[in-house]
């Protein structure tokens, strides 16, 4: 039964891209919320440098001393590019612009120079294959297991332990380093922790997804969540259950089409992003627009009453009373005038009678808060 | 040496440093204007964002015909850099989750159209590498005509628009008082990014192309403090880095000209941090280092001065040992110092063998000019 599951090539690439894009979120939500998120994309390039260096010294391409030595090179690229930013000779943004292509290409270099007919390529570092995941096995307990199904194991379990273990110091420190430091959580630690963990998960994610499509689910799926909640919990959890709806969909759809697995679960990522972005609740950019709408009508209502009051007791209301008026003296387009007049009538707050526009009681009373705002407080008093 | 002719009488190698050389001035022109707009990391998005664009470029083309993909580099490029304004500009999402969004987003899509058109097959099959890398082995003469169009049409902007450029660049809110459209100006000088990109998408490939933005501009930025000096030194770095990079691999066999060149540009970049007069680490560390020699002098002055007034004798010599634990580190460089300005001298302390020092006039004339000015400063 367990050996049945773990010989089931789809579900093995299924659970690797959940547990890649699991591991991937949990970190991502805190990277992203400090504004680091570009961080993840120098540690995902400079893996490739780390990953040959580690090969040169110990000819080792899989297990823990592997991933932690791959993984010291994406701390390094931050130690580096922080120094050079503190030199002030240049800002953070190019430091860190600096640092990874520098040792990128010279991984890359390494490669094409000592380890050409090495299963190392650079291809496979930056894209992974992870329909691939399944050829590599250790037997464990008389059962195959992928090597990179348990390594992401282990690797979710640690970042699981941490974010859960480290709730409050991590809140605090995202939302309020300068409290954080003074309370004694040391934010900067903390941080190098967070940016460590994001460095292994990038190695024991590489072959699988690749370091570049890893970036995606690092940094999108918290990104998506941001936008549809403003507490750090259910950001957390959506951007989790983003991941896996992303990694599931992805899947299909990429063998439906016969396309890149991994390419197709990072793109998912983008759509949901994309839909987010569009149909957020309260920040999306069409909840934005009706608001923006709303507001226009509720501003051009108050101008209509304002004008219909002004002229209603003078002799020129049989000229200036009109929607011809509305469209000449104020400017506005005949569609905006007739839809602000219909939104006025909506509201009981003006009629129409011979032609002409007059306020109601109500009306009245919203012309008399408009003029003469102070006479409320008087009454009040 | 004849090595080098032999190289340099090679038509490959000609195209090749030619384009480098190309790339070098377009990418080192709208550097500088990235790295101290602070969007450095931009052209990495874009560069990333352009291989959509490469795939659908083909795609359409149907070959490997290279106008069009360069013009779909072009076209996704520009469309990522409007996405990142988009989701900076609408919501509270901060500009670099902006950029690892739309970067990480749309190489994902350009990985999955590219296993499309591999899976379709055929002799014009689209190599990977190529776009990842660049191969610049692969460029052709007819390709420089593009690329050097490309690079004309960036400098024509950057040259009529320079005023416009200069002011977005460092002051935007005067801009936008004097009228100008900030905005406009903003999405056109992202957007040229994007045509940078296209130059160098074939020599150093998409991964790397954000250091061939960045590398000369920094590096030029130690050296200069005028917009047009850095704008000049950083095309001349680009080309120097372009041109170098392209020569050392074509020396070496399996390496590629994208990830030397950046190495030179890097190598560069380090060379400035360090040596910029005036600016570069090391003259920072000099001085700092000449800074603190003076200070610990001054203040040995001080308390030998100090000294001589409490016991009323201006001739009172203190001895080195006394200063030593007087100031809890070592005072000898800071007395041969003084020695040698001629604030102190040496006497004889029979029957103490060691050294005691005095002040000399012009010693104490200088210790209380240093004691009149910090009481100045404190009054301040």
């Amino acid at each position: 039964m367990i050996a049945a599951f773990f010989d089931n090539i789809p579900a093995m690439i299924l659970l690797t891209g959940v547990l890649v894009g699991v591991s991937a979120a949990l970190l991502g939500t805190f990277l992203v919320l400090r504004g680091s998120a570009m961080l993840t994309d120098a540690i995902s390039h400079s893996i490739v440098f780390g990953i040959i260096v580690v090969w040169l010294l110990t000819r080792q391409v899989a297990g823990p001393v592997q991933v932690i030595g791959a993984a010291l090179a994406g701390v390094l690229t931050v130690v580096l590019s922080e120094a050079l930013a503190r030199s002030r000779l240049v800002k953070m943004d190019a430091a860190i612009g600096l640092v990874f292509p520098a040792l990128f290409a010279a991984g890359v270099i390494l490669i094409s120079l000592y380890a050409r007919n090495v299963h190392i390529d650079v291809d496979t570092v930056l894209l992974g294959e992870i329909a691939f995941v399944w050829l590599h096995t250790v037997t464990l307990g008389g059962v195959r297991v992928p090597v990179a199904l348990l390594t992401l194991s282990v690797v979710l379990v640690v970042n699981l332990a941490f974010v859960l273990l480290l709730w409050k110091e991590l809140k605090l420190a995202v939302f309020d380093p300068g409290l954080a430091a003074a309370l004694g959580f040391a934010p900067g630690l903390l941080f190098y922790a967070l940016l460590t963990l994001t460095s292994v998960t990038a190695v024991a994610s590489f072959d699988a997804v690749g370091a570049i499509l890893f970036i995606a689910f690092v940094i999108v799926p918290p990104a998506s969540a941001f936008l549809l909640t403003r507490r750090l919990d259910h950001m957390l959890l959506i951007a989790v259950a983003l991941a896996v709806l992303s990694c599931v969909s992805g899947y299909v759809l990429a063998v439906y089409w016969d396309v890149s697995i991994g390419g197709m679960m990072a793109s998912m990522t983008g759509v949901f992003f994309t839909l987010a972005l569009l149909l957020a609740p309260q920040q999306g950019l069409v909840a934005q627009w009706l608001r923006r709408r709303e507001q226009r009508l509720d501003n051009d209502c108050m101008a209509l009453v304002a004008h219909v009051f002004s002229h209603q007791d003078s002799p020129q209301r049989g000229v200036e009373n009109t929607t011809q008026a509305l469209i000449e003296h104020l400017g506005w387009p005949e569609q905006r005038a007739q839809a602000v007049i219909l939104r006025g009538l909506d509201r009981g707050l003006i009629r129409r009678d011979d032609g002409l526009l007059w306020l109601s009681a109500k009306g009245l009373a919203m012309a008399r808060e408009i003029f003469e705002p102070w006479a409320r407080a008087e009454n009040s008093l | 040496m004849s090595g080098l002719i032999e190289l340099l009488n090679s038509s490959i190698v000609q195209t090749v440093a030619l384009g480098a050389a190309i790339l070098g001035i377009v990418s080192g022109t709208l550097g500088a204007f990235a790295v101290l707009r602070q969007q450095s990391l931009l052209g990495d998005t874009l560069s990333h964002a352009a291989l959509p664009g490469v795939c659908l470029g083909f795609l359409i083309a149907g070959t490997r015909d290279m106008g069009s993909i360069l013009f779909g580099a072009f076209v996704s490029g520009a469309l990522a850099a409007v996405l990142v304004l988009v989701i900076v500009r609408h919501t509270r999402l901060k500009t670099d989750a902006a950029l690892g969004i739309v970067l990480s987003v749309f190489f994902a899509v350009g990985v999955v159209l590219l296993t499309l058109i591999q899976g379709q097959g055929g002799a014009a099959r689209l190599d990977l590498a190529t776009f990842l890398f660049g191969q610049a082995a692969a460029i052709l003469r007819s390709d420089l005509w593009i690329m050097g169009g490309v690079t004309l049409v960036a400098l024509a902007l950057v040259t009529a628009l320079w005023k416009e450029f200069k002011l977005v660049t460092f002051d935007p809110d005067y801009a936008y008082t004097l009228g100008l459209r900030v905005g406009v100006l903003d999405v056109l000088l992202t957007v040229m990014v994007a045509l940078a990109i296209v130059v160098g998408l074939q020599l150093v490939g998409v991964v790397l192309m954000v250091a061939m933005l960045i590398a000369p501009a920094a590096a030029a930025r130690q050296w200069v403090t005028s917009l047009g000096g850095m704008v000049l030194l950083s095309a001349v770095f680009g080309v120097v880095a372009g041109v170098g990079g392209a020569l050392i691999s074509a020396t070496a066999r399996g390496l590629s000209t994208g990830p030397v060149v950046v190495l030179v540009a890097s190598a560069l970049v380090l060379v400035s941090i360090l040596l910029a007069p005036g600016r570069g680490l090391l003259w920072q560390w000099w001085f700092a280092w000449r800074q603190q020699q003076g200070l610990q002098a001054q203040r040995v002055l001080l308390s030998v001065h100090a000294i001589s007034l409490a016991h009323d004798d201006p001739a009172y010599s203190a001895g080195q040992g006394m200063l030593d634990a007087l100031h809890h580190v070592p005072t000898r460089r800071a007395l041969s110092k003084l020695h040698a300005q001629g604030l102190i001298r040496p006497v004889a302390h029979a029957p103490e063998t060691t050294p005691h020092w005095e002040l000399t006039p012009a010693g104490h004339a200088e210790a209380e000019a240093v004691l009149r000015r910090l009481q100045r400063e404190d009054h301040r």
